[in-house]
C-alpha cells in the first residue's frame, strides 16, 4: 500500500450526509477507490485497523448492511463484535443510552448503529466517546448507502456534476432517499423524486428537489433511475390501494424506462421487491442495472468510512462526555 | 436565582402598604406610579395618589423602589405528578415553582393517575393546597370518564366538589356526539369546557409537518389537525350555546377561525401557551426532546400569527402548560419521548418578551396572564380591585438573566427554554397578603413604625 493518505478526511462521527462538504464526500469516495481493487484481489486483508474494536449494534433486522460493515471492518484488521438485539438486554427494558454507555465502557473504537427511530443514532453519539457510524436511523439518514451510491455513479459517469437523478417510489419512509438527496445535490446533481403523493414527505420540494407524481414525466431524460423499496412494514393505514396498482403506475419496467436517457443507470438499495417496485427484467438487465455493483461498492465505502473515523494513530476520536 | 420560599408565613393580619410601585392594573388598562394597601389579606385600596406623601405611621410599609406590582398570574394549565407520578413533580414542588414564577393561582389538569373524574380527587387537591400553604390550587374535573372521550364524567358532582372547569387535558374528544352532549349538559351547571383541538386521526405525528420534519425523518402532525377541530367545536358551541374555551392555540388558521367566530358574536374564548408565541419548530432541530410538546411547535408564520392573536385579543389568555417529565421520559429517541415542558418559572419572563418587543403593554399582558383567566374560570384572584384577595406579584420587568434548567425549582428540568436569555424577574409573590416567595434582592419591609 503506497497510495497516499494525506487526503483522508477526518470526522468524529458519521451521522448523516446533511452538512458534509463536497470535499469531505470526494475524499471519502477517493479513499473508497483504493479498496475496490484490494477487495478483488486474493489477499483482501490490510492492517489499517489492527487492534481496533468495532461493534455492530443493530436494533433493526439487517443482513446486507450488517454483513457489509462486518466484512469491511475485518478486511481492515479490526475486531468485530455483532450485537444481536433480539438476544440482548435491550429486550429486557434497558434503554438505548444504557446500552450505549455499557458498550462504551468496553472501550470500542467505533460503534456502527442501526435503529428504527429517527435521531436515535445522534442521541447515542452524544453519550459515548468513540466514533459512531449511522447505519440507518428510522426515516432520517443512511449515509454509507448514499456514499456507495455516489461511488457507483462516479465510477460509471466520472462525476455526479450536472446529472439528472430520479429517486422513485416510497420517499416518505426512506432514509436512503434523504441521504441521497443531500449527497447528490452537494455533488452537483439535480434530483427529482417520483412517486404517489401519499408517499411524498410534506414540503419535500423545500429540500431542493423536483416532485413528480407520474413516472413518464419523472423519468424523462434522466441519467440515473433509483428505485426504492416499498416499506410496507413502516406503513400504518393505506398509502397505496394495492401492490398491483402500485406496480402498474410506479413500478419500473422497460416501458416506463423508455423516456429516460438510453444509457440511464438503474439502481436499487435493496432488498428488492421484484414485481412491486421493479420488474425482474429491468433489475437483471446487465447493460443498465448496477444493483450488484452497489453492493460491491458498499464494502469499499464502509472500509473508507472506518478508516476515516478510526484509522491512523488515534484511538479516541470525537470524545464527548 | 436566589430567593426563598416562605411556606410558614402566618396569615396576613393588619395592614401592609406597598409604596413606590409601578402599578399594573389590567382591569383599568392602566399603568402608573402608586401604591397598594392590603388589609387582612385583601386589597383595601390602590391608586396613583394613595400615600403619595408617604405611608402613614402604624402600618407596615414596603418600598417597591419602582418595581412593577401586578395581580398575581392565574395559570389555568398546570400538570403535576401528584397523584400518580410524584417522582416528576408534587403539588408542593409545583407550588414552590409557581411561587418563584409569580403565579398566585393555578388550575391543575385532570390527567393524573387516577384521573380527576371523581369528586374525591377534587377534594384531595383542595386539601393538599391547604396543607402546602403556597399558591391557590384549583382543579379541573375530567370531561369524560377516564378521559376516554366516551362517557360524560359527573360534571355536576365534580363542580359541587370544587372543579372550576372541565377538560380531558391533552386528549381531544374525537367523537362529535360526545362533545355536543358535553357542551349541552354542562349548561345546566354553567360549566366551562376547555378543549384541546386536535383531530386525533391526523395528529399521530411527533412534530409539526413541514420541511423540518421531512429533514429529520419524523412523522408530522399537520397544522390542519388543529383548525379542523377548532371549526367543529365552534359549530358545536354555536349550536348548543355551551361555554367553550379552546386550549393551546398554535396555528395561524386556528387564530383566524376563532377571530371569525368572535366577530360573529359567539362567546368562545381561547388561550395559548408560552412556547407557541416564543418558539417555532427549529427548537426541535437536532432531535431536542425538550421541544416535543402537544400540540407540536409550529412554523414561524404560525408563531407570528399567535403573537398577532394575542395583540388583537383573539387569544384571551396565556398559560404555562407546565408538564414535568423526568430524564427517562426525555432521554430517548424523539419519537419515543414523552411530550411536555415545565413552564411555571419561565411563564412571566417569556411573556414579558411580548412587552419588550412592543406587542403588548404591561396591563394588556396581565389581562391575558391574570384577569381574563380568573374571570373565565370564576376565580377570586387575578385582579386589582378593592376587596379582592391580595394575590400580587412584584417583579423587575427589565432584569436580564439566562434560563438555566438546573436552577429551576421544579422537580424535573425539561424546559424548552433552557439557556434562553430573558428579561424580567420575580422579586416577591404575595398570596392573600402573605409573602410566599421573596428574592434576596428585594428589600425586607421596614419594621412597622
Amino acid at each position: 500500500m503506497t497510495k497516499k493518505r494525506a487526503g483522508v478526511p477526518r470526522l468524529p462521527h458519521l451521522l448523516g450526509i446533511e452538512g458534509l462538504s463536497p470535499e469531505t464526500i470526494s475524499g471519502l469516495l477517493d479513499l473508497s477507490e483504493n479498496y475496490i481493487d484490494q477487495n478483488k484481489s486474493i489477499d483482501k486483508r490490510r492492517d489499517v485497523l489492527s487492534g481496533r474494536t468495532v461493534i455492530n449494534l443493530f436494533f433493526e433486522n439487517s443482513t446486507r448492511t450488517r454483513t457489509s460493515f462486518e466484512v469491511a471492518a475485518k478486511r481492515l484488521g479490526a475486531d468485530v463484535i455483532n450485537m444481536d438485539v433480539a438476544t440482548s438486554s435491550v429486550r429486557k427494558g434497558e434503554t438505548l443510552l444504557d446500552t450505549a454507555m455499557t458498550l462504551n465502557a468496553m472501550r470500542p473504537d467505533a460503534i456502527v448503529v442501526r435503529h428504527n427511530e429517527s435521531g436515535a443514532v445522534n442521541l447515542l453519539s452524544q453519550k459515548v466517546n468513540c466514533a459512531v457510524i449511522n447505519a440507518g436511523d428510522g426515516q432520517h439518514e443512511h449515509p454509507t448507502q448514499a456514499l456507495l451510491d455516489g461511488l457507483t455513479i462516479r465510477r460509471r459517469r466520472g462525476s455526479l456534476q450536472g446529472l439528472e437523478v430520479a429517486i422513485c417510489g416510497d420517499i416518505l419512509h426512506s432514509r436512503v432517499a434523504r441521504s441521497n438527496i443531500h449527497l447528490f445535490q452537494i455533488m452537483g446533481a439535480r434530483v427529482r423524486v417520483v412517486g404517489p403523493p401519499t408517499l411524498m414527505p410534506t414540503d419535500v420540494d423545500r429540500m431542493g428537489v423536483e416532485v413528480h407524481y407520474n413516472m413518464k414525466t419523472g423519468l424523462k431524460d434522466v441519467d440515473i433511475v433509483m428505485m426504492l423499496r416499498l416499506q410496507t412494514e413502516r406503513m400504518q393505514g393505506s398509502f397505496v390501494p394495492s401492490i398491483s396498482e402500485y406496480f402498474r403506475f410506479f413500478g419500473l419496467d422497460h416501458e416506463k424506462l423508455k423516456v429516460a436517457k438510453p444509457d440511464a443507470l438503474i439502481m436499487h438499495p435493496g432488498p428488492m421487491n421484484r414485481g412491486v417496485e421493479i420488474d425482474s427484467e429491468v433489475a437483471d438487465d446487465l447493460d443498465r442495472s448496477v444493483i450488484h455493483e452497489q453492493v460491491e461498492m458498499g464494502v469499499a465505502v464502509r472500509m473508507a468510512c472506518l478508516e476515516a473515523l478510526i484509522g491512523g494513530q488515534r484511538n479516541q476520536i470525537g470524545a464527548v462526555a | 436565582m436566589s430567593g426563598s420560599i416562605h411556606k410558614s408565613a402566618p396569615p396576613h393580619a393588619g395592614s401592609t402598604a406597598y409604596i413606590n410601585a409601578r402599578i399594573v392594573d389590567p382591569g383599568g388598562d392602566a399603568e402608573y406610579r402608586g401604591a397598594v394597601l392590603i388589609s387582612d389579606g385583601k386589597i383595601a385600596d390602590f391608586g396613583p395618589n394613595l400615600f403619595a406623601s408617604g405611608a402613614p405611621y402604624g402600618i407596615e410599609s414596603i418600598d417597591c423602589r419602582g418595581l412593577c406590582l401586578a395581580p398575581g398570574i392565574v395559570d389555568t394549565r398546570v400538570h403535576t405528578g401528584e397523584p400518580g407520578e410524584e417522582h416528576k413533580e408534587t403539588l408542593e414542588s409545583a407550588g414552590a415553582a409557581a411561587a418563584v414564577g409569580g403565579i398566585t393561582s393555578m388550575v391543575l389538569l385532570p390527567d393524573n393517575e387516577p384521573p380527576f373524574d371523581d369528586a374525591s380527587l377534587i377534594e384531595f387537591v383542595a386539601r393538599r393546597a391547604r396543607q402546602i400553604k403556597l399558591v391557590n390550587m384549583y382543579a379541573y374535573g375530567a370531561l369524560t370518564v377516564g378521559l376516554e372521550g366516551k362517557e360524560l364524567a359527573e360534571i355536576g358532582l365534580l363542580a359541587e366538589a370544587g372543579a372550576v372547569a372541565f377538560t380531558d387535558a391533552d386528549h381531544a374528544v374525537a367523537n362529535a356526539q360526545v362533545m355536543r352532549r358535553a357542551l349541552y349538559y354542562a349548561k345546566a351547571f354553567d360549566a366551562l369546557i376547555v378543549h384541546l383541538p386536535q383531530e386525533p386521526t391526523l395528529s399521530g405525528g411527533h412534530m409539526t409537518s413541514g420541511e423540518m420534519a421531512t429533514r429529520l425523518g419524523l412523522s408530522g402532525n399537520p397544522p390542519l389537525a388543529e383548525v379542523m377541530m377548532v371549526e367543529r367545536d365552534i359549530r358545536l358551541a354555536e349550536m348548543t350555546g355551551g361555554r367553550l374555551h379552546l386550549a393551546k392555540i398554535s396555528t395561524a388558521e386556528s387564530v383566524a377561525a376563532i377571530a371569525a367566530a368572535k366577530a360573529r358574536g359567539l362567546k368562545i374564548t381561547c388561550d395559548t401557551a408560552a412556547p407557541y408565541f416564543a418558539l417555532n419548530d427549529l427548537a426541535v432541530g437536532d432531535y431536542r426532546t425538550f421541544g416535543k410538546l402537544v400540540p407540536p411547535l409550529r412554523a414561524e408564520k404560525d408563531r407570528q400569527a399567535v403573537v398577532e392573536g394575542l395583540k388583537d385579543g383573539t387569544i384571551d389568555a396565556i398559560v404555562s402548560d407546565h408538564r414535568p417529565q423526568d430524564q427517562d421520559s426525555k432521554r430517548v429517541p424523539f419519537a419515543q419521548a414523552e411530550p411536555g415542558g415545565v413552564g411555571l418559572e419561565t411563564l412571566l419572563p417569556i411573556s414579558l418578551e411580548l412587552v419588550h418587543n412592543g406587542h403588548l403593554t404591561l396591563p394588556r399582558l396581565f389581562q391575558r396572564l391574570s384577569s381574563m383567566p380568573a374571570a373565565l374560570f370564576g376565580l377570586p384572584g387575578g385582579r386589582l380591585a378593592k376587596g379582592a384577595p391580595a394575590d400580587l406579584v412584584v417583579f423587575d420587568a427589565d432584569h436580564a438573566w439566562k434560563v438555566d434548567r438546573y436552577e429551576l425549582w421544579s422537580k424535573t428540568k425539561n424546559t424548552p427554554f433552557d439557556e434562553r436569555p430573558v428579561q424580567g424577574r420575580v422579586m416577591a409573590t404575595i398570596v392573600g397578603g402573605r409573602t410566599i416567595y421573596r428574592d434576596d434582592g428585594f428589600a425586607v419591609s421596614a419594621a412597622a413604625a
